[in-house]
């Protein structure tokens, strides 16, 4: 059987020999703990601890400001310094809860469980939102949302987004290889919610260990099955997967849902098998720091809020001075002007390379070469909508399909002209959606 | 912990493909053929004809550049391109002031006029070559090999006279510096293909609809002999597959470059056949250049999700 995938996509160097190799370790922070208020798509969380106060491990220090929100746990157990403006990785400045770590790591007591089959739907799902799980991929969605379609029973497929096609990072990998039980368990518990629906583990060809080790786990497991996928960025991408898998493709004005399908990624489902199972709210996640200016790369289970620094610290720090900090993967992650920033619920790696290719390969003109047409997995033309986008044409950029890009970057990526193609369309997309969304 | 690293938007990894390395490459693909004619043409000194004219093309972008206070781009290696394809487009006997002229036309008012590098809406090459052929046009018919002057093989092939093939396909024979010998023409191409800096659809649907055009128009129905002397008489395998196949100037939609060759392979059989003069390469592919916006307007791919993911 041929692998399957979608139209489109680059093949660029995957780097992941750095740290696919060396198993999670876990990292115990020494300075203050900071948490953002807002670590998810939607309303802040509302903090519910003030300055002075004691907190313990797994304690609930902000709420859900609303449906479309997530709560958020202290990791450590310490002592609220307050709440302060601080970076988070994408670089700008947000309400954090801060607090200093005692170092003691002492735990609140949670609320027993119940087996998985005596839980009602709505057990289930006020547990996994309880817990504060959301996308833990980079979007952040709410993940109690996302399991929330309006019609239950037309969900076919849950697929675990096991790609990982982002370059570098070897967090979900690990996962696979040494979390591979909770994984399943994760699935299972999803699958508890949807009657109807098949689970599929999409794992990219280059993690056919991973892909062996699932299918060993899932012998017993009649409703879940293990998908090959060709190695190709962007692979992971929410649409793009599900059309590999199902053959059935949504635009941007639809859900998943609309085409039966719910997708989570391979730490959310980790973090559901953990919320619901074992009846704890999220505080940690795998973190890889890599690239070619970290001295030994690797994966970390890491605490949330945790500061950045501690982790390159852990890696043994650099080897020489880099020019870029990427939190996240190099083709989608945030540029850090610092190290100074917490990890968050949405943060899967952080990477030092010594040299920035963006600045060193200035913008020049495009000779109309069509690579960008070649590998757009939104099969639109990048070049013309980047034109459109400089001259600000909201008008030419949405009748040319501006707003269908998933904004991957592989156009940027491919152009020999060098041209900062997803910048300029990413932020006319944002003026655009944000005018459609007015009228 | 202020190290202010550098910030900028995704993606932060850059493939190693480059606008000049391209141009490179198609300079290394026009090599075999301009090293070809320059041998086959050494009694006409035409070495002095495509050194002058790829000098005159750079030059004179580095000066409109400098009197137009604007960034240097001759590195990019696009004038280079220009320059030697116009080179190759000449007849060896051409003074080499008139290659000058042409560089000059090619460079500053098809290129540079119209906004430089990816501007130009027509091959630069090519409107000077057709610029050359009106303003001197006993020149740029004037053919010789091997000291005997006389007509091209496609002149012959027009007037119903027998032509030899194999000379026309290894290239000892009369015309143009680089267009005689399809063998060192596709030695080029080839690595151009391999390289992945050019592909068959603009070339493939070119040829293919012309030699359709051809045998149902021609005279001669599906004759072999006819249909290869036409497929590599004049600039048909030059034009086919480095002048067609010029990014700038061809849709970038993937439909859009079937519809482009097939537009150009039934306007050169037009030309061939009906017109007044034997050639009409250089005049299909402007004109089908002029097409290219409307091309990509009808060709519009749909997006994935509405139809485009198949």
């Amino acid at each position: 059987m041929g692998l399957l995938t979608f139209k489109g996509g680059i093949h660029p160097d995957d780097g992941k020999r750095f740290s696919k190799d060396q198993a999670i370790r876990p990292i115990m922070p020494k300075g203050d703990m900071v948490y953002p208020l807002s670590q998810h798509i939607g309303a802040p969380a509302n903090p519910v601890v003030k300055k002075g106060d004691q907190v313990l491990k797994g304690q609930m220090i902000a709420d859900a400001g609303g449906f479309v929100s997530a709560p958020v746990y202290s990791s450590v157990s310490g002592t609220v310094k307050g709440l302060e403006q601080r970076f988070n990785p994408t670089g700008t400045k947000t309400e954090c809860i801060v607090i200093e770590n005692d170092g003691e790591y002492r735990e609140t007591d949670y609320e027993p469980v119940k087996p998985l089959a005596e839980m009602t739907r709505d057990e289930i799902l006020d547990r996994i939102a309880n817990a504060g799980v959301v996308g833990m991929g980079g979007a952040g969605f709410p993940a109690r949302v996302k399991l929330s379609p309006k019609e239950p029973d037309k969900i076919e497929y849950i697929i675990a987004n096991c790609a990982e096609c982002e370059p570098y990072i070897t967090a979900d990998y690990r996962r696979m290889l040494e979390n591979t039980e909770e994984l399943v368990s994760g699935m299972k518990v999803v699958l508890s919610l949807f009657p109807n629906a098949k689970g599929y583990f999409a794992v990219e060809d280059n993690k056919k260990d991973c892909a062996e080790k699932i299918r060993a786990a899932i012998a017993d497991e009649p409703r879940m099955d293990v998908k090959l996928l060709m190695t190709k960025y962007p692979q992971g991408a929410e649409r793009q997967l599900i059309y590999a898998v199902t053959k059935r493709a949504i635009n941007s004005s639809m859900l998943p849902a609309d085409a039966g399908c719910i997708v989570d990624n391979v730490e959310t489902l980790i973090a559901i098998h953990t919320a619901v199972v074992e009846g704890k709210p999220l505080t940690e996640r795998v973190v890889t720091v890599s690239g070619d200016a970290v001295a030994s790369p690797g994966n970390f289970k890491v605490l949330l809020g945790t500061n950045h620094q501690e982790l390159i610290d852990a890696a043994g720090g650099f080897t020489s001075a880099p020019e870029k900090l990427i939190s996240g993967g190099p083709m989608m992650g945030f540029a850090m002007v610092t190290a100074d920033a917490p990890v968050t619920k949405t943060s899967s790696s952080i990477l030092a390379f010594k040299e920035d290719a963006v600045a060193k390969n200035p913008e020049t003109a495009c000779i109309n070469c069509g690579r960008c047409v070649e590998v757009c997995p939104s099969r639109i033309i990048p070049s013309r909508l980047a034109d459109y986008a400089v001259r600000h044409d909201e008008e030419a950029f949405v009748a040319m399909n501006g707003l269908e890009c998933v904004e991957c970057g592989s156009c940027s990526y491919v152009c020999p002209a060098k041209r900062q193609l997803k910048q300029a369309i990413g932020s006319m997309r944002k003026t655009a959606l944000a005018n459609k969304r007015k009228k | 912990m202020n190290e202010n690293y550098n910030v900028s938007s995704s993606p932060h990894i850059r493939d190693k493909a480059k606008t000049s390395n391209i141009m490179l490459m198609v300079v290394i693909g026009l090599l075999p053929a301009a090293l070809f004619g320059i041998w086959n043409f050494r009694h006409e000194n035409a070495w002095i004809l495509v050194v002058v004219t790829t000098a005159a093309a750079v030059l004179s972008e580095y000066i409109w550049e400098k009197l137009m206070h604007k960034p240097i781009t001759i590195k990019d290696c696009s004038a280079v391109v220009t320059g030697l394809l116009l080179a190759l487009n000449l007849p060896p006997t051409l003074p080499w002031w008139m290659g000058v002229v042409g560089a000059v036309f090619a460079i500053i008012v098809v290129k540079q006029l119209f906004g430089g590098l990816g501007q130009n809406f027509m091959n630069p090459a090519l409107a000077a070559r057709c610029f050359l052929l009106i303003c001197f046009t006993g020149r740029m018919t004037y053919f010789v090999y091997d000291g005997v002057t006389g007509p091209t093989p496609l002149a012959n092939l027009k007037a119903g006279e027998a032509v030899n093939t194999m000379d026309m396909l290894l290239g000892f024979t009369r015309g143009t510096i680089g267009e005689t010998s399809v063998i060192a023409i596709m030695i080029g191409a080839m690595f151009l293909i391999l390289m992945g800096v050019i592909d068959l659809r603009i070339p493939g649907s070119y040829l293919i609809s012309f030699v359709v055009f051809i045998a149902i128009f021609g005279g001669h129905g599906l004759d072999p002999q006819y249909i290869t002397a036409h497929l590599c008489g004049g600039g048909l395998m030059l034009g086919a597959w480095f002048m067609a196949t010029d990014y700038v100037t061809s849709p970038i939609t993937s439909s859009g470059k079937i519809i482009y060759g097939i537009c150009m392979g039934l306007l050169t059989g037009l030309f061939r056949l009906f017109g007044g003069s034997a050639e009409g390469v250089s005049y299909a592919i402007i004109i089908s250049n002029l097409l290219v916006p409307l091309i990509e307007k009808v060709t519009l791919p749909k997006p994935f999700g509405k139809g485009g993911e198949k």
